[in-house]
């Protein structure tokens, strides 16, 4: 890739006794949107906090638009944007003065600090709310402010942390809407995501963490035909989810009391499983047919489930 | 995006004295919160008051002093000392509040001056302590304290009483960082403050205290920028009791700032 916006190489990091990173790696190219998807905990966080400058690696390379961001932090803070999981703005200031405070720390002229936050509150649709204190803003107002605040500076490199975690579905829509907008424009947007959909939707590529190193970087549509596009599930009483398993055969992926099927003809798939039970004499007592989640998708590139609990609750049921 | 994007030159061109438009902008930013949560603002003036009406009318007539210094022109620079020293804890709220709402890692993300947030937080106290101080002085007018050196004696007093509460909000900027929780913050400074306080010349005269407590009262700041306030409003010699106060509030700061520098640059 000659022209990468972003480049990371080796990154490692640990909190005590906890390793957040561990030599993950990866390359954005300039004008796409680049997915970091994975449970919590995956490091993808602190990968967003290295590249803005607000945490330092322990050992390895990142730069962004060619400025190192640890020797030439300066530089990159003037290139970046940084919206983060949770709404970082002054309750006290209004929805202006916000945006003006962080116009005016991002080295903008005066008079562009008055024009930018008036760009942005009426793009945001926060214009009817501009001169009340964000104190009195809802969630969603909040986090519309948040990510307006990340412009604020048109960083032509945008660094978005589970930027819908929390929005409704309109807000939601809104955002990926903009993301598009900005990304159409130039922008080069790191996004990252618990959620296959969001990834899927936005993501020119697509890398999975897991345990701070990436287990897969590949195009949304390459991921999942690997994976299969659709998954069958199959809930059977006690005792009876062994025998279903042998009958079904080598595609078959037994989680508890669950029998989980992933596959490209889930139809015909379905059908053809469904006559070999019913033919043995086997109902199933529940039936889910989906869209692969990224539980799955854990579950097929690194061997665990995404989440512990969710492992805990999927062995009881 | 209607607006264009920036050529690299203009990303990085500086602005002439960004340091200093930094922490005006931050400074102005903090001053908002006493307008905006009139609450906080009240609380730091009430308090104050309460102790001058307390002390001036209810333990007052009870506190012997030799000589013919009137007793409330001993209690005030003492209020104007103490008003200070317990409003420096916003710096610790303020800090550990940006920590935690996540706009402190905003802060490190933005190309400002690094420098900045710590002046700014403490730049706003400064001017939050130099409007309740001049409340106080017209409080202290109204209960009958009078100026009996002259205006230098007044401005010396003023200045010296913000310099103090200024090295006390290093103190308290440093606290702040270090505990990252507003609550844990304001529950942690009351026990520091209160011994230094109370164990003071502030309101009483040391010479009642025994011996041991004398030593410590004699000595700590809170003490010796009270007696320098006070010999500079109410007259008698002033200059060693100035540069003690001083010396300290230079300690204070050396040590603190360095302290509350290095959190800065490793809490986010």
């Amino acid at each position: 890739m000659g022209d990468s916006a972003i480049v990371v190489r080796g990154l490692r990091k640990r909190f005590g006794d906890l390793t957040a990173l561990d030599g993950i790696g990866f390359e954005v190219s300039s004008g796409t949107v680049f997915g970091l998807l994975g449970p919590n905990g995956a490091g993808k966080t602190t990968v967003v906090r290295i590249l803005a400058t607000v945490l330092r690696p322990d050992e390895g390379h990142a730069e962004v638009l060619g400025r190192d961001v640890v020797r030439d932090a300066d530089a990159v803070r003037r290139r970046i944007g940084m919206a983060g999981q949770y709404a970082a703005i002054d309750p006290n200031l209004t929805g202006r003065e916000n945006l003006e405070l962080i116009g005016t720390l991002t080295q903008l002229p005066r008079s562009a600090v008055r024009t930018r936050a008036r760009e942005l509150l009426e793009r945001f649709e926060l214009t009817e709310a501009a001169d009340r204190p964000t104190r009195t803003y809802s969630g969603g107002m909040r986090r519309r402010l948040d990510i307006a605040a990340s412009l604020v500076g048109t960083p032509p490199v945008l660094f978005l942390d589970e930027p819908t975690t929390g929005l409704d579905l309109p807000s939601r829509n809104a955002l990926w809407q903009m993301i598009r907008e900005l990304v159409a424009g130039g922008t080069t947007v790191l996004l990252t995501t618990q959620y296959l959909e969001e990834a899927d939707v936005l993501a020119d590529r697509i890398a999975v963490v897991d345990h701070g190193r990436v287990v897969a970087n590949d195009t949304p549509a390459n991921l999942k035909a690997s994976l299969g596009s659709t998954v069958i599930e199959l809930g059977f009483a006690d005792g009876v989810a062994d025998r279903a398993v042998a009958l079904i055969g080598a595609r078959a992926e037994r989680d508890g009391s669950v029998v989980r099927i992933t596959t490209d003809r889930s139809t015909a798939v379905l059908i053809e499983t469904l006559r070999t039970l019913d033919a043995a004499g086997i109902a199933p007592e529940r039936l889910t047919v989906r869209e692969p989640s990224i539980d799955d998708v854990f579950l097929a590139l690194t061997g665990h489930r995404a989440q512990a609990d969710a492992a805990a609750s999927g062995g009881s049921s | 995006m209607s607006a264009s994007v920036p050529s690299t030159e203009a990303r990085d061109a500086r602005i002439p004295l960004g340091a200093l438009r930094d922490t005006l902008a931050l400074v102005r930013r903090n001053l908002y919160a006493y307008l905006r949560v009139p609450q906080l603002l009240v609380f730091s003036t009430i308090q104050p008051v309460i102790f001058v009406l307390m002390f001036r009318y209810v333990f007052g007539g009870a506190i012997r002093l030799e000589g013919p210094v009137d007793y409330v022109d001993f209690l005030m620079p003492g209020i104007f000392v103490q008003t200070v020293t317990f409003g420096s804890t916003a710096a610790a709220v303020g800090l550990a509040t940006d920590l935690k709402s996540g706009l402190m890692e905003r802060f490190h993300a933005l190309p400002m001056s690094r420098a900045a947030v710590l002046a700014g937080r403490t730049g706003a106290d400064l001017v939050r302590n130099l409007f309740v101080v001049a409340l106080m002085m017209v409080v202290g007018y109204l209960v009958g304290w009078r100026v009996h050196t002259d205006a230098l004696g007044l401005i010396g007093a003023a200045g010296l009483v913000l310099a103090f509460g200024y090295a006390l909000s290093w103190v308290f900027a440093t606290l702040g960082l270090a505990v990252g929780d507003p609550e844990a913050a304001q529950a942690a400074a009351f026990p520091v403050l209160a011994p230094l306080v109370f164990a003071s010349a502030a309101f009483v005269p040391l010479e009642t205290m025994p011996g041991w407590l004398q030593a410590f009262a004699r000595n700590q700041p809170v003490s010796l920028t009270a007696e320098a306030a006070r010999a500079l409003t109410v007259g008698g010699e002033a200059a060693s009791l100035v540069l003690r106060a001083l010396a300290w509030d230079a300690g204070i700061l050396l040590v603190f700032g360095a302290i509350a520098v290095r959190l800065y640059r490793r809490t986010t």
